[in-house]
């Protein structure tokens, strides 16, 4: 192969190497400053991220480069914008966080860049090797995050269900690229498609490589039954990381889920279509049902959590643009309602675990009505009530869902919206009907970084659901070549 | 005579690792996983692969495996709490384990290699590390960089984790 051939092209990568730039910067400067300065770290990535956002929206080039194992098409473009997003919004509220749990250490701000570059190698990757390098940088990062508060024993304990579980995730996903490789000889993803097509549908190595592969996308999409980690992983990490987790991690995977079964296995897709239409249906139900019996609100939301993830899967079964550019604009949503809701649950939070039960919301409206407000902003977008982006975003998949016949497909998603709506409700009765417990107890003020991070997520809210067209328009164009590819 | 060394080789593997779950001692099952380990770097030789053998050895037989043992000392594992928490599951992961390997087994033996094998037949493969080094300096050049950035992150992560633990919670 000569270096041609190869296509070192340095600016398909120029959002991640900024960001891993950036993270290094950070982890510098990081030696000069005091412990009490540490928040300046913050400061100094949010302002990074935030000149990298329009250079990650425009790198764009049609051929893919490195060796064919790097695609900076709209595609990844389009992710590189949803993780930079959830990395402002979360470094955002981290800074406040950490000096509230007493852990101001600089290594966090580079870690948690070290991850968004996972997350867009994983967006990036045209090649499974690449994908699997992508998704250990940013499962890493996660794990030293979520056991960030090492003196606490939850969160100790969180961190080692999600390692280890990670770590077997990883070794499925692995053992399921070998098998592929076994049977196509390759780990290109546009090689595979070459030979999975009908004729190889039978083929014991080619199915047992998808069904591999998409349990361990299942694991990181927390997807019943691989959920076991998320809730105590959301419960014991720093909120800010919980937020990070759910919103980042849960994107990077689908990102790399679309990618890998569109392009590659499209060609067997009667063979994984019954794998995903029973897991999407189970871990719709089962997400919103069991949700409804928490106590805690991270435990709560991370259960939500597990039902979008359920409902997002119907996008890849529909198998056209409108279904899986619905699963980009849902991903965009949901980062900015999601975010919003944790802002809401880190400003709350105080060290040792107080202020996480649903409880602690009663009568926040009189002590806080705007953030009160804004809260039920966020938890009916969750919900899925119109006029939010929450509303459009399950509108768009289920509709597309309809389209391609998948009724009761459609039938459990509304279902499960339904009963979804019963513990968003609860939250926002508690804080709207019911008298304090406790009116000596003194809340939090919401300083300048959490004001922003609400009103941001606010405004991406309301906008995405008031105005999708041009994000959906957006999306589209950036899935159609993924179509394309498949007719000739 | 190549076959007859594979299943010598694949069968003390296997019971060595059945041994390293099912032995009480701690240090007697870091043993015969160095024992399985290095069966294995034995099959990569049959499978003309001396780098990879020769990088079995180093890191897992060599590193890892020092720092099994040294974890071991450190913690000073109690023989019987390791039986009581591990071997309560044993039946139910022997069922798992049956059914798992039964599905995979008949899988990979249906299975077939549809595609060509590509360039490297046996005597390209007999210059191994040459094509190893070759392509992971070519083709997985990109990938090969960012793992840098994966053993930064795992550095930061383990003395971020340690450091704090010494400072007595860092408080």
């Amino acid at each position: 192969m000569t270096l041609n051939d190869l296509n070192i092209n340095l600016a398909s990568v120029l959002p991640q190497l900024l960001v891993t730039g950036l993270g290094l910067l950070v982890l510098v400067l990081d030696l000069f400053l005091d412990k009490k300065s540490k928040a300046a770290l913050g400061y100094v990535s949010i302002a990074g991220l935030l000149v990298i956002l329009p250079i990650a929206f425009v790198t764009v080039s049609p051929e893919a480069s490195f060796g064919k194992m790097v695609m900076a098409d709209p595609f990844s473009a389009f992710f590189n914008v949803v993780f930079i997003i959830a990395a402002l919004f979360s470094v955002l509220i981290s800074m406040d966080y950490l000096k509230k749990v007493n852990v101001q250490r600089g290594e966090y701000y580079c870690i948690m860049l070290f991850a968004t570059v996972g997350m867009m190698i994983m967006a990036s990757a045209a090649d499974l090797i690449n994908l699997y390098v992508g998704l250990e940088l940013m499962a890493l990062s996660f794990y030293v995050l979520v056991a960030y508060r090492v003196d606490e024993r939850r969160s100790v304990e969180g961190a080692l269900k999600y390692f280890v579980l990670g770590a077997l995730s990883s070794g499925v996903l692995l053992y399921g690229i070998s098998y592929v490789y076994g049977f196509s000889g390759s780990t290109n993803l546009a090689q595979i498609a070459r030979y999975a097509v009908n004729g190889a549908g039978g083929n014991p190595f080619l199915s047992l490589g998808i069904a591999l592969i998409a349990i361990g996308f299942c694991f990181k999409i927390a997807a019943f039954p691989f959920h076991m980690w998320a809730p105590d992983a959301y419960e014991g990490a720093p909120t800010p990381v919980t937020a990070f987790l759910s919103v980042g991690s849960k994107a990077a995977a689908f990102a790399a889920f679309l990618r890998v079964f569109i392009t590659a296995f499209s060609g067997v897709r009667p063979q994984w279509s019954g794998l995903i239409w029973t897991l999407s249906a189970a871990t719709m139900v089962f997400g919103s049902v069991v949700a409804i019996s928490q106590k805690n609100i991270v435990r709560m939301l991370a259960y939500s959590s597990i039902a979008h993830a359920g409902i997002i899967m119907i996008g890849l079964l529909t198998y056209d643009t409108a279904g899986a550019s619905s699963v980009m604009y849902y991903l965009l949503v949901y980062a900015f309602m999601n975010m919003g809701a944790f802002t809401v649950v880190a400003l709350f939070i105080r060290d040792g675990g107080a202020g996480e039960s649903i409880s602690d919301y009663k009568g926040l409206a009189a002590r806080r009505p705007g953030i009160a407000f804004l809260m039920s902003l966020f938890l009916l977008a969750l919900a899925g009530i119109p006029p939010t982006g929450g509303f459009t975003a399950k509108f768009f998949i289920l509709a597309s869902a309809i389209d391609a016949h998948y009724y009761w497909l459609a039938v459990i998603g509304v279902l499960a919206t339904a009963i979804s709506l019963f513990f968003y409700l609860k939250v926002i009765f508690y804080m709207y009907m019911k008298e304090p417990d406790d009116y000596q107890q003194p809340l939090p003020e919401a300083d300048f970084t959490y004001n922003v991070a609400l009103l941001a997520a606010a405004a991406g809210t309301l906008i995405l659901g008031i105005y999708p067209a041009p994000f959906v328009d957006m999306a589209m164009e950036a899935i159609k070549p993924f179509f394309n590819f498949l007719a000739f | 005579m190549e076959q007859l060394f594979f299943y010598i080789f694949a069968a003390i593997a296997v019971i060595s690792a059945i041994c390293v779950i099912s032995l009480r001692n701690a240090v007697h099952s870091a043993v015969f996983l160095i024992v399985c380990l290095l069966q294995v770097a034995a099959v990569y030789i049959l499978l003309r692969a001396p780098f990879l053998a020769a990088v079995q050895v180093f890191i897992y037989v060599g590193a890892v495996m020092v720092f099994f043992l040294f974890a071991v000392m450190v913690l000073d594992l109690g023989t019987e709490k390791l039986k009581q928490h591990i071997h309560s599951q044993g039946g139910p992961a022997v069922v798992i384990v049956a059914a798992m390997s039964a599905v995979l087994g008949y899988y990979a033996l249906k299975g077939s290699i549809t595609a060509p094998l590509g360039e490297y037949n046996e005597a390209a493969l007999a210059r191994n590390t040459e094509v190893i080094g070759r392509s992971l300096f070519t083709q997985y050049i990109f990938p090969f960089e960012v793992v840098s950035v994966v053993l930064l992150a795992a550095l930061i992560g383990a003395v971020v984790l340690v450091s704090r633990m010494k400072a007595g919670g860092g408080r």
